[in-house]
């Protein structure tokens, strides 16, 4: 590989695609391949972010299906996008998690090259873009819609976006989900939700969105305490990004499952 | 018709060396070392916002003695090498050595077939998990390389300055004993360094992923 140096007037700047595109190593989708089944593509499903008193908490399930076959178990969903933001993605996994791996690296590319960090809305506005460069693939199937949160360190509090496909950007004050349970994990959010939640709260109330989601969705997945795979709980406040253990979310579960199945179990004769 | 005057070959290589040199005299020095966590590095440099230690990615950082607009295009270069070649094969793929050919076999180039020499030296600075394992390369402006030990320093006045580094300096120094050998030594017998004239950052292995930690002059006082 040699070194990468251009002339003054067609410098690519702090943009990493711009790089890759002039190196040829641009990842490209041949989205001319018409006829596929998208059904046969890898989908991941349900994930959620719901803002708390320091920041944003943010959560996906661990399933990957494909038709109507679980495709794996454990995939992850939610992402550290740099340190103080979190991208959290559905849709056709292939492409989606090669988003993410571009997009991480883009921040921290211009971090690097132009020394300090891009701003939050910044960083949102990039994903708005890479996302509209996807819409060919997502019109023949290979859509990708994700969330992004982070903690804006110039306001002082946690922000977050939706989006679609076209790459449009929803700033939502509140909570946001993504996925093909989102409608039930929304509801729980919805319902549940207060101003000023503290971390546990938060906590508690994506694992009990991702579990009402996980029971009427057979796309997401639930806790699998037989294999000990818990969904991905993560927080982003002033300290930045940090996963919340499987022990936490493990306890936060099982609370939820006792609670159902004293309210759902069979009576007694 | 016009003739152009014969220039032998060895005069012409000592008029760029020496222009070169020159040039980078002109600059502040610059002191990187070993020490308990990592690689530490201080320069002399009142500038707040134009740096001379960077970083390039996980566990490699760049620092430049010089010319600022000419080592900053080769600091970005190194930035843009080590980011595609992380995003083409693995993270674990980037590292210092590679790096260092290439700025060496530009700086070579660029010494014998150009009009001017860059009136740079810069370093590529490497940790690995386990202590011992660190890598300094010193690269200089006609693309010689150095592979060094311990402590190395860039600049005009290397040489009186790692002279004062070398009585100070024993392995596995905190930070703190670094920072103040490095200030001993940039300032020299006659001189005094304050906070505010240094840049200091560190390759600290203890800290995550991203190993470069950049210290503000705000916090020199508490390392």
């Amino acid at each position: 590989m040699t070194l990468p140096i251009f002339s003054a007037s067609d410098d690519p700047g702090p943009d990493f695609a711009a790089l890759l595109r002039d190196r040829g190593a641009a990842p490209a989708l041949d989205t001319s391949v018409s006829g596929h089944n998208a059904v046969t593509i890898t989908h991941g499903t349900t994930c959620v972010a719901v803002r708390y008193a320091d920041g944003v908490v943010m959560a996906g399930d661990r399933r990957a299906t494909s038709g109507n076959l679980i495709a794996h178990r454990s995939i992850e969903k939610v992402f550290e996008a740099d340190r103080h933001s979190a991208v959290a993605i559905a849709g056709a996994a292939g492409p989606a998690v090669e988003m993410v791996r571009l997009f991480q690296l883009q921040l921290e590319h211009y971090e690097k090259v132009e020394g300090a960090p891009l701003s939050l809305e910044g960083k949102a506005n990039q994903l708005s873009q890479m996302l509209r460069g996807n819409l060919p693939a997502a019109m023949s199937g290979l859509a990708v819609v994700p969330i992004f949160a982070g903690f804006d360190l110039a306001r002082n509090h946690g922000r977050l976006f939706e989006y679609d496909i076209t790459g449009g950007r929803y700033e939502e004050s509140d909570y946001a989900a993504t996925g093909s349970g989102s409608l039930h994990a929304e509801t729980v959010v919805k319902v549940g939700f207060r101003r000023e939640l503290s971390e546990s709260d938060a906590i508690s109330l994506v694992s009990e969105s991702l579990f009402q989601a996980a029971d009427a969705d057979s796309a997401t997945g639930g806790a699998d305490t037989l294999r000990g795979i818990y969904p991905i709980v993560a927080t982003i406040n002033a300290d930045g990004f940090s996963r919340v253990s499987d022990d936490v979310v493990g306890t936060a579960f099982t609370a939820i499952a006792d609670r159902f199945s004293d309210n759902h179990g069979e009576v007694d004769a | 018709m016009s003739m152009p005057f014969y220039v032998a070959p060895e005069q012409m290589m000592k008029d760029r060396a020496d222009y070169a040199r020159k040039g980078i005299a002109r600059g502040r020095s610059l002191v990187a070392m070993t020490y308990a966590d990592g690689i530490f590095i201080c320069a002399e440099n009142p500038s707040q916002s134009l740096h001379k230690v960077s970083e390039i990615y996980d566990h490699i950082a760049f620092a430049g003695v010089g010319k600022y607009n000419e080592f900053d295009q080769l600091r970005i270069a190194g930035v843009r090498h080590a980011d595609l070649k992380g995003f083409t094969y693995s993270r674990e793929d980037v590292e210092a050595r590679s790096l260092a050919n290439s700025y060496a076999q530009m700086l070579g180039q660029t010494f014998t077939h150009e009009m001017k020499p860059m009136e740079v030296e810069i370093l590529v600075a490497e940790i690995s998990e386990n202590p011992g394992e660190e890598q300094m390369f010193h690269i200089l402006y006609d693309g010689t390389v150095m592979d060094e030990k311990r402590f190395v320093v860039l600049g005009g006045d290397s040489e009186s300055i790692a002279a004062l580094v070398a009585d100070g300096y024993s392995e596995g120094m905190s930070a703190r004993e670094a920072l103040e050998l490095c200030r001993s030594a940039l300032a020299g017998e006659e001189r005094e360094l304050a906070d505010s004239d240094l840049e200091v950052a560190m390759l600290d292995r203890t800290i995550g992923r991203r190993n470069f930690r950049r210290v503000p002059d705000s916090e020199l006082a508490t390392l």
